[in-house]
C-alpha cells in the first residue's frame, strides 16, 4: 500500500525566492492494490506534484509517503531500485517521453540492463511479449520501429508496457490520456481497468471529470493545494457535498444534457489566501470526506 | 447565406509529396449559425479553419471557391486576403493565451491594430469598455502587460479583440481545450454571447470534444482524414447520428454517470490513414464494421434528411437502429 501522511510541498518563487507557493498542503490518503483512485483537479491544484512526490522526482517539504510503511524519501540507492521496480509512472505527452533516434527495442533494452542484467534473451523475449500482449500490443506491429512510426495510443501502451516489464504494484497515471484522440483514449481508459483487475493499484491523475467517474473506485478532489472532498467513486460524484465539487459538476460538457443558463464569467481564478489554514475534513457518510466549508 | 464553401482543396507540401489536409469539403453556414467542426487530430479541421482566413507557408490552395456575404475570398492570395481579415473573417486562435504581443499594453496594442485597418481607437474605446465588461474585465486591462493576467483572462481579451469590427465569420480554434472545466463553460457561453449580440454573425466553433460543441453549436460538421463524414444540428449527431464514424466516436465518450464498472465503453479500433496517398474510396472502411466491397468507390454526401447530410454508402443500414451494435446491422 502507498500512504501519503499530511504531505505539503512549497515552493520558492519570485526572483529571490521570496514568495512562496504552496502547491500541496497537508495532503493525506493511501491507494490500495486493486483500485483505481482517481486525483482530480484543475490545472495548479498540486495533482501533479502529488504524482511526482510519489515518484521521488521532487521532495515532499513536510509530512511523509511510505510504501509498505517504509518512507519513500529516506531510501538509499539499492533501496530506490527496489522501489522503482514497485512502483512507476506514466505521463501525458508520450510523443516527448522517447528518445527520437532509438527504436522501441533499445528502450525496453536499456530497462534489461538496468533491472534484469541476468535474464537470457529468449526469457526476456518471452517476458516482453507478455508485457506487450498486456497493453494489446502486438509485437510485430511495434518492435523494431522508431517512436515517430507509432500512433499516440501505441505509445502510451508501450509506457504501461515498459512499467508493466518491471514487477510493478503501483502505477501513477498522470494525465496519460489528455493527448490521445477520443478513439482510443476510452481504449487505454479500460487498459487500466484490466490493470486493476490484476490487483494493481492505480493513481489516475486527471482533469477530466467524467474519465475520473468513469474509471475510479475512489476519488479525491482537490483545489489549491487542498483535499476538498475524498470518498469512494458514486458517493463523491452522486452525492457531491462541498460546494465547488458540485460547481464543477455543474459546469461539465455532458452529452446528453446541456448546461444551465449562463451564470456571469468569474471575475479571476480567486487564490486561496496562503496562510488560510487548511480546511479540516468532516466524514459525512461512509468513506466520504469533505473539507469544512 | 453568410457562407459557403465549395469543393475546397487545401494540401500541405512536405518532402515526402503532398498531404492532402483537405479533400474536397463543401458546406454552407446561415446567417446567425454556430457551427462546431469535430474530428480527431489530423482529420483537417483546423486546416479548414486556417484556410478560411489565412494559408500559411507550407499550405498550398489546390482548388474549390470560398463566399463570404456573396464575395468570393481570394485565400490563395496573401496580400489580397488582407483587406478581409478582421473586418470580414476574424479569428480567435489555438494559441490565443500566447498570441498578445508581450511587449505592448493591451490597450496599445489594440490602438495599432485598428489604426492599420484605418479605424479610430477614440471613436471605438466605449464600445470597447463595454464589451470587455461583458466578459467580466474591467478597463484596467488596456494599461496592463499581457503577462499580468490570467490564462483565462487573456483567452477573453483575444475573443474581444478578435471581434471588435463585427466579423460575419469568426473562427474559434480550440479554444476551450486548455482551460479549467469552469473557465470553459465560462468562455464557451461567451461566445454563444457574442452570436445573439450580433458582434459577430456565424462562427465555425472547431474542438475535438463533442461534449463541449453540444453545449454551444446549432450545427455540428464531423470531418474524418480530410473529408466531410456527417453534418446534421447539434442534437442529431449526438442523439442520432448515421455515419457509422460519428456513431463509434460519440459512444466511445464517457461522461459523468458511466462507469466502467457498469458499463464498458469501447473505442476505434485501428488508426486514420495516412493523407499523404490516402486510400481510395470511403477513407474510414478500414476501421468500419459495416464496410463491404462497394465501400471501395468513394460514397457521395448525401442529404438524408432537412439539414441532415453523411457520407457513407450503408447510410440505409444504420436509420434508427441506434441500440444495435454496429456489427451485428447486416449490410448488403
Amino acid at each position: 500500500m502507498l500512504s501519503l501522511e499530511h504531505v505539503s510541498k512549497t515552493y520558492r518563487t519570485g526572483s529571490f525566492g521570496g514568495a512562496v507557493l504552496h502547491a500541496v498542503r497537508d495532503v493525506s490518503f493511501d491507494v490500495r492494490p486493486g483500485e483505481v483512485m482517481s486525483l482530480i483537479g484543475e490545472s495548479g491544484s498540486g495533482k501533479s506534484t502529488i504524482g511526482r512526490m510519489i515518484l521521488r522526482l521532487v521532495a515532499p517539504t513536510a509530512g511523509t509517503i511510505t510504501y509498505q510503511g517504509d518512507d519513500v524519501a529516506a531510501m538509499n540507492r539499492h533501496e530506490v531500485k527496489e522501489y522503482y521496480r514497485r512502483v512507476q509512472g506514466v505521463f501525458q505527452d508520450p510523443f516527448s517521453a522517447y528518445n527520437p533516434i532509438f527504436k522501441i527495442d533499445r528502450v525496453f533494452g536499456m530497462l534489461r540492463t538496468e533491472f534484469f542484467p541476468g535474464t537470457s534473451r529468449e526469457a526476456w523475449s518471452a517476458k516482453l511479449a507478455d508485457a506487450l500482449e498486456s497493453v494489446s500490443l502486438n509485437p510485430r506491429d511495434v518492435l523494431g520501429k522508431f517512436p515517430h512510426q507509432l500512433s499516440g495510443g501505441q505509445l502510451q501502451r508501450l509506457q504501461i508496457a515498459r512499467a508493466l516489464l518491471l514487477d510493478i504494484e503501483h502505477l501513477v497515471a498522470d494525465e496519460i490520456i489528455s493527448m490521445l484522440d477520443a478513439s482510443t483514449r476510452i481504449d487505454v481508459l479500460n487498459l487500466l481497468a484490466d490493470l486493476k483487475e490484476r490487483g494493481l493499484g492505480i493513481l489516475f491523475i486527471t482533469h477530466d471529470l467524467s474519465l475520473g467517474n468513469y474509471i475510479s473506485d475512489t476519488t479525491v478532489i482537490l483545489r489549491h493545494g487542498c483535499i476538498v472532498e475524498m470518498g469512494a467513486t458514486e458517493k463523491v460524484f452522486g452525492d457531491a457535498r462541498h460546494p465547488y465539487t458540485q460547481s464543477l459538476l455543474a459546469s461539465v460538457p455532458q452529452l446528453h444534457s446541456k448546461w444551465a443558463k449562463a451564470e456571469p464569467m468569474p471575475a479571476t481564478n480567486g487564490h486561496l489566501d496562503d496562510d488560510a489554514a487548511v480546511p479540516a475534513l468532516v466524514s459525512v457518510g461512509d468513506d466520504h470526506l469533505v473539507a469544512a466549508h | 447565406m453568410t457562407l459557403r464553401v465549395d469543393d475546397l482543396r487545401v494540401y500541405y507540401r512536405t518532402l515526402a509529396g503532398d498531404v492532402k489536409a483537405l479533400d474536397g469539403v463543401t458546406f454552407d453556414l446561415a446567417d446567425g449559425e454556430i457551427m462546431g467542426l469535430a474530428g480527431e487530430s489530423g482529420c483537417g479541421k483546423s486546416t479548414l479553419g486556417k484556410s478560411l482566413i489565412r494559408l500559411d507557408g507550407r499550405m498550398r490552395y489546390v482548388g474549390g471557391s470560398v463566399t463570404l456575404d456573396g464575395t468570393e475570398l481570394p485565400i490563395w492570395d496573401n496580400g489580397q486576403m488582407d483587406e478581409y481579415r478582421f473586418r470580414h473573417v476574424s479569428i480567435v486562435p489555438q494559441y490565443a493565451m500566447s498570441a498578445l504581443n508581450p511587449t505592448r499594453k493591451i490597450g496599445r496594442m489594440i490602438d495599432e491594430l485598428l489604426h492599420s485597418r484605418g479605424v479610430d481607437m477614440d471613436a471605438t474605446l466605449p464600445e470597447l469598455e463595454r464589451r470587455l465588461e461583458l466578459v467580466g474585465l474591467s478597463n484596467d486591462v488596456l494599461t496592463m502587460f499581457p503577462i499580468e493576467l490570467s490564462g483565462g483572462m487573456k483567452q477573453r481579451v483575444v475573443m474581444v479583440i478578435s471581434t471588435l469590427l463585427d466579423p460575419s465569420l469568426l473562427i474559434a480554434d480550440e479554444i476551450t481545450s486548455a482551460l479549467d472545466v469552469s473557465t470553459q463553460k465560462a468562455v464557451a457561453q461567451t461566445l454563444v454571447q457574442f452570436r445573439d449580440r450580433g458582434f459577430v454573425k456565424s462562427m465555425i466553433v472547431i474542438t475535438h470534444d463533442i461534449s463541449v460543441l453540444y453545449q454551444v453549436a446549432d450545427t455540428i460538421l464531423v470531418m474524418y482524414a480530410g473529408k466531410l463524414a456527417e453534418k446534421a444540428s447539434a442534437e442529431d449527431i449526438v442523439m442520432a447520428p448515421r455515419h457509422p464514424y460519428t456513431r463509434m466516436l460519440v459512444s466511445s465518450l464517457p461522461e459523468v454517470g458511466v462507469r466502467e464498472a457498469d458499463h464498458r465503453l469501447s473505442g476505434i479500433a485501428g488508426r486514420p490513414p495516412s493523407l499523404l496517398d490516402p486510400p481510395q474510396g470511403c477513407r474510414f472502411r478500414d476501421r468500419c464494421p459495416l464496410a463491404t466491397a462497394k465501400c471501395v468507390e468513394e460514397p457521395p454526401f448525401v442529404e438524408i434528411a432537412d439539414g441532415h447530410g453523411a457520407a457513407c454508402w450503408h447510410i440505409d443500414q444504420t436509420v434508427g437502429r441506434l441500440d444495435i451494435p454496429l456489427e451485428k446491422i447486416e449490410t448488403a
